[in-house]
């Protein structure tokens, strides 16, 4: 199973992915319909200190803490991906307190929000990957 | 406030139903054109400072900006017209020179575009690339004036030291300082995976980039940056550089701004201390202290390696050539007057030299009348724009071109001709950190590699349309040339016949 | 190898997954003594609020036990284990020879002793079959003045649950705070204020017998306590709980025990004691399951940590509260008094000492929790980050960059930009 990396020596902090994960994940077609004057609803974070900068997202890890604390049987790891089912999801965020890389959220609709690599929104395979302007998030 | 004089010449434009206010743009312009503003709650520009790199154009997601050219006018006047006025302008406040990069933008005849190619028809069929083998591959350097062959038949190769290129084209010098580490990268990964060269330019080599060597021609010009032993031996040739197209006759003056500490060990200068290229060599004052200087050069690597010159091209190329091609160089470069720079004066720049077009030519034709055109190669560059002007380069004469501006769009510059102001958007012509990591070389490289392989497959159709399958046999057939446009003297100086003749 | 597991919830499916993870073949039965499919115990009382039902709140899919080749006995409890002749007696009479055993009994309610309370039909709240209970119980008295005993988890989860369903609820506590077991004073008025808000009343500090009250319906919700009658003659080493090790074993070595039926040593926390959650039970479950089938697991010890909301606002916790307080939020001391505005306040607080992070209290304002979480479990050196930096931007900052780089990079092995030979 191929998984995100980002490599910080390329990272631009230009947030790109972080609005263009937003994006993909809102069910608009039009970027502006989707995010303007709207809450970025984003599922990977740029953080910088400094000089450095780098995005992360869900590590999909090999023994998700998130999925062992699921307190409802709504997170589960589906042929490599984690993913959330958010008609089970209580929104009790035992998750977000679990994930080590503080890559869930809290989502507008109530229920905890995370990358799922974009296998099911309108992107296909991860969007971040394929907007970063310099490659400094890769899939592989 | 004193009085702005010099208006923006561009006008960022921001569509108000789009913009998202993500401030991509804002973190994206070292000129510090967009901001937030939180008393306004959304994002503002200030144009005056833009100078039209389109870098927040391109990473715009919801293309919400566009750069348009200022629409407040002055006069309209054919003599005096806006460029002219903003330059008296620019220097009654400054008293300096005027400073440009890129190649000139003023609108000189492009001789390219006023010659068109043949095609086979019915007599001599035409030849299909992706069914029969063509070939691409080059050798520069001396070549032999007769073909040898041994006992079975079999060619002899008397070659001495060529530099084989898979495709006749090669990036052209541009030194670390005046572009960035990461730029550097690019080409020299791309002109090793892609089997051609790439040049130092006049800066040194990192010692990263020592392992690209056998893909590195090393340069040696009038300031000696960074030139030891170890540098020749890095190179597979080693060129002289006597002039630059795009400022012939004048030095060059990397501002010790961009003397960072990697690159002022590179140069082996000072860091912070302005790296100063005399106009001339000063050990070289004519044709006889060239060739001390080509035998010099060949003595260090153990006349292992080829010598390439440099010049400019300038009025009386073709005698200028012909001395070179007696000084003992393998190859001559000539660089026309519409190539690139990272810094020059406007005037010389707008000013100064010839088309490339006619110097390849006049060359070309001088060197095959002195029965020397075998002594060495011709490389021409200059504004080689895209593979239609490589075919023509090589029919008018060439042996291979060179492309520097070409291969810098490919990594993403958009020709703001900034380079000189040091604070490239694209990673480019910087020596900001911040900036130059904008370039990720893998990115960059692959770019390259694709911009190359697309012209070969051109190359290969274009030749095969005239029934020709190799680099070689396309060479100087300026037969394969008509001129469009062109007056009877144009016709006389680049050897082909009219359209229709 | 046969394996049976007595429990029929979080440690019981952790320890089938375990298992599984090693053993694809090996025959597990599982005796539950509840009625039902696997559901997520926290969920009981969303169902009662409605905002899960029957077949959501199950924990793991329909097809969970045919698909991992599991035999689940339901609604039968196991009486009695003998360890020398490794069979467990189950209440119908059965007798289950095992190969490996694993004790998920989980827990049942504590009932302490209250003036009184024999007296009256009362309610407990930990099963679905308690929820059920309650839910009918509140279906048939319309307008119920509810009387809760117990302000911790249960007991306030309780009061949420049938919030809407019933007219007035108080909640009376001998200690004198709401959820004592993972808030400090602070962070306790300003959940209480946010309960109180909503109209549920409070009787704390209070020594009271239900004589004292009014009500309809009557919740005992004073806790939980290891459930270890199965394992009394075992011989295995029981205190509070079932005592295990870090791979879930008791002293037997056949007999493993997990979640909340167990007490532990916490390398974390450097004490021992039982860990009533969930995230743990799964774990301790995998990993008992995983030693149990031949393969090797550690837990490096339970962590007190409780993601949990009350009518919106959410609390996350973790670790203990000892040491340096670094705070930040709108909440003060005095705004627990301001009921309209307290629903609004957010709080943040971190506890630190011995430059490590020993635990943090998080209301309504918890972005990347985890990482805290992290900090605490991974018990890291901390004493580099200024007291704005950890508590404000939280991130993979706060680890060493060669951490960082693991977690992030791709493999060095794949870098390099071209291999060197010719493209063309």
């Amino acid at each position: 199973m191929k998984k995100i990396y980002v490599q910080e020596e390329w990272c631009l902090k230009c947030r790109l992915c972080e609005y263009i994960c937003a994006y993909a994940n809102s069910g608009f077609k039009d970027i502006a319909a989707a995010l303007k004057d709207k809450p970025i609803n984003t599922r990977i974070t740029v953080e910088e200190s400094g000089r450095i900068s780098y995005a992360v997202s869900c590590r999909h890890c090999d023994e998700p803490s998130c999925v062992k604390s699921c307190i409802s049987g709504a997170l589960e790891k589906v042929d490599g991906v984690v993913k959330i089912d958010k008609d089970k999801c209580v929104g009790c965020f035992t998750c977000v307190l679990a994930c080590p890389y503080g890559a869930i959220a809290a989502g507008e609709d109530g229920a905890a929000m995370k990358c799922e690599l974009c296998v099911e929104n309108s992107g296909g395979s991860p969007m971040c990957v394929k907007y970063c302007p310099n490659r400094a998030i890769i899939l592989e | 406030m004193p009085i702005n004089y010099d208006d923006n010449i561009y006008e960022v434009t921001r569509d108000r139903e789009r913009c998202i206010d993500c401030r991509v743009c804002e973190r994206q312009c070292a000129n510090l054109v967009h901001a937030y503003s939180s008393e306004l709650g959304r994002m503002t520009s200030d144009s005056m400072s833009c100078v039209d790199c389109q870098r927040c154009v391109s990473l715009c997601p919801a293309r919400a900006l566009k750069i348009i050219k200022n629409p407040n006018v002055y006069r309209d006047n054919a003599n005096w017209n806006d460029a002219a006025i903003k330059s008296v302008y620019k220097q009654a406040g400054s008293g300096g020179v005027l400073l440009s990069s890129m190649g000139t933008p003023e609108p000189y005849p492009v001789y390219w575009d006023r010659i068109l190619v043949n095609a086979s028809q019915v007599t001599n069929p035409s030849i299909d690339p992706l069914r029969e083998p063509m070939e691409t591959r080059v050798a520069l350097g001396v070549k032999p004036q007769n073909a040898e062959r041994n006992g079975r038949g079999e060619l002899i190769n008397t070659l001495r030291n060529p530099m084989v290129l898979s495709v006749p084209i090669m990036f052209s010098a541009m030194s670390y300082g005046s572009i960035s580490y990461n730029a550097h990268k690019s080409l020299a990964a791309a002109a090793e995976k892609l089997g051609i060269f790439y040049n130092t330019g006049e800066g040194g080599l990192h010692k990263d980039f020592y392992r690209y060597g056998k893909n590195t021609i090393v340069q040696v010009a009038s300031g000696r940056f960074g030139v030891f032993k170890e540098y020749l031996d890095a190179g597979a040739a080693i060129e002289i550089k006597m002039g630059q197209g795009a400022k012939p006759g004048i030095g060059g003056h990397l501002p010790g701004e961009k003397i960072v500490e990697d690159v002022s060990r590179t140069r082996m200068i000072p860091m912070g201390t302005d790296a100063i290229s005399p106009a001339p060599h000063h050990d070289i004052y004519s044709i006889e202290d060239l060739r001390q200087l080509v035998f010099s050069l060949k003595e260090a690597v153990n006349y292992s390696k080829p010598v390439i010159v440099k010049i400019a091209a300038v009025h009386n190329v073709a005698a200028i050539a012909s001395g070179i091609a007696r000084s003992g160089a393998d190859v001559i470069a000539i660089d026309g007057f519409r190539g690139g720079t990272g810094a020059a004066p406007t005037r010389i720049r707008d000013n100064v030299g010839i088309p490339i077009e006619l110097a390849l030519a006049c060359v070309d034709e001088r060197l095959r009348g002195e029965g020397i055109r075998n002594e060495v190669s011709l490389v021409v560059g200059g504004s080689i724009r895209n593979s239609a002007d490589v075919v023509k380069a090589i029919a008018l004469g060439a042996d291979a071109v060179y492309v520097a501006t070409g291969a810098l769009l490919a990594l993403g510059c958009h020709l703001c001709r900034s380079c000189h102001l040091g604070k490239c958007n694209w990673g480019i012509a910087t020596q900001n950190p911040e900036l130059v990591k904008r370039l990720n070389p893998e990115v960059g490289s692959e770019r390259l590699v694709n911009l190359v392989t697309a012209w070969k497959h051109e190359i290969e159709e274009m030749m095969g349309g005239m029934g020709i399958n190799s680099i070689e046999a396309l060479k100087g057939n300026r037969l394969m040339l008509r001129g469009i446009g062109l007056n009877r003297k144009e016709l006389d100086i680049l050897g082909v016949k009219h359209a229709g003749e | 190898m046969n394996y049976v597991i007595i429990g029929n919830s979080a440690a019981a499916v952790g320890g089938i997954e375990g298992i599984r993870r090693v053993d694809r073949e090996g025959l597990i039965t599982i005796v539950g003594e509840e009625p039902y499919h696997v559901y997520g115990r926290p969920l009981i009382s969303y169902l009662l609020e409605g905002k899960t039902d029957a077949e959501r709140m199950k924990y793991r899919p329909g097809d969970f036990y045919e698909k991992n080749g599991c035999e689940l006995k339901k609604g039968v409890a196991a009486v009695k284990i003998d360890a020398k002749k490794k069979t467990v007696a189950l209440e119908n009479g059965e007798v289950m020879p095992y190969g490996r055993l694993l004790i998920a009994t989980g827990a049942r309610p504590f009932v302490p002793r209250i003036r009184g309370l024999e007296k009256y039909e009362y309610h407990t709240f930990m099963t679905l079959g308690d929820a059920l209970k309650l839910k009918a119980k509140t279906d048939a008295v319309k307008n119920a003045k509810v009387l809760i005993f117990g302000a911790g988890l249960i007991g306030l989860k309780c009061a949420e649950a049938i919030y809407k369903r019933v007219s007035e609820i108080t909640v009376v506590d001998m200690a004198d705070r709401v959820l004592p077991s993972i808030l400090d004073a602070e962070s306790s008025a300003l959940i209480k204020a946010h309960l109180e808000s909503r109209g549920i009343k409070f009787l704390l500090s209070a020594d009271v017998s239900p004589d004292d009250f009014q009500f309809d319906i009557l919740c005992v919700c004073t806790g939980v306590t290891p459930e270890t009658a199965v394992a009394k003659d075992a011989g295995l080493e029981i205190g509070r709980g079932i005592f295990i090790d870090k791979n879930s074993r008791t002293g037997d070595p056949y007999i493993y025990a997990a979640g909340d039926c167990t007490e532990s040593f916490s390398a974390v926390t450097g004490r021992r004691g039982v860990t009533p959650i969930l995230p743990n039970a799964y774990i301790q479950g995998e990993t008992a399951g995983i030693n149990m089938a031949g393969g090797s697991a550690e837990y490096d010890g339970a962590m007190p940590m409780n993601a949990i909301g009350f009518f919106g606002k959410h609390i996350l916790t973790a670790g203990i509260y000892e040491g340096e307080e670094i705070k930040r939020g709108s909440f003060a001391a005095a705004s627990a008094s301001d009921l309209s505005s307290v629903s609004a306040c957010t709080l943040k607080k971190l506890f630190v000492k011995d430059g490590g992070l020993k635990g943090f209290i998080f209301i309504d304002d918890f972005k990347r929790a985890g990482i805290y979480t992290a900090l605490v479990r991974e018990r890291r050196d901390i004493s580099g980050l200024d007291a704005d930096a950890l508590i404000e931007n939280a991130g993979l900052n706060f680890y060493p960059k060669e951490f960082r780089d693991e977690v992030l990079k791709r493999r060095e092995s794949r870098q390099g930009i071209y291999a060197g030979e010719n493209l063309l």
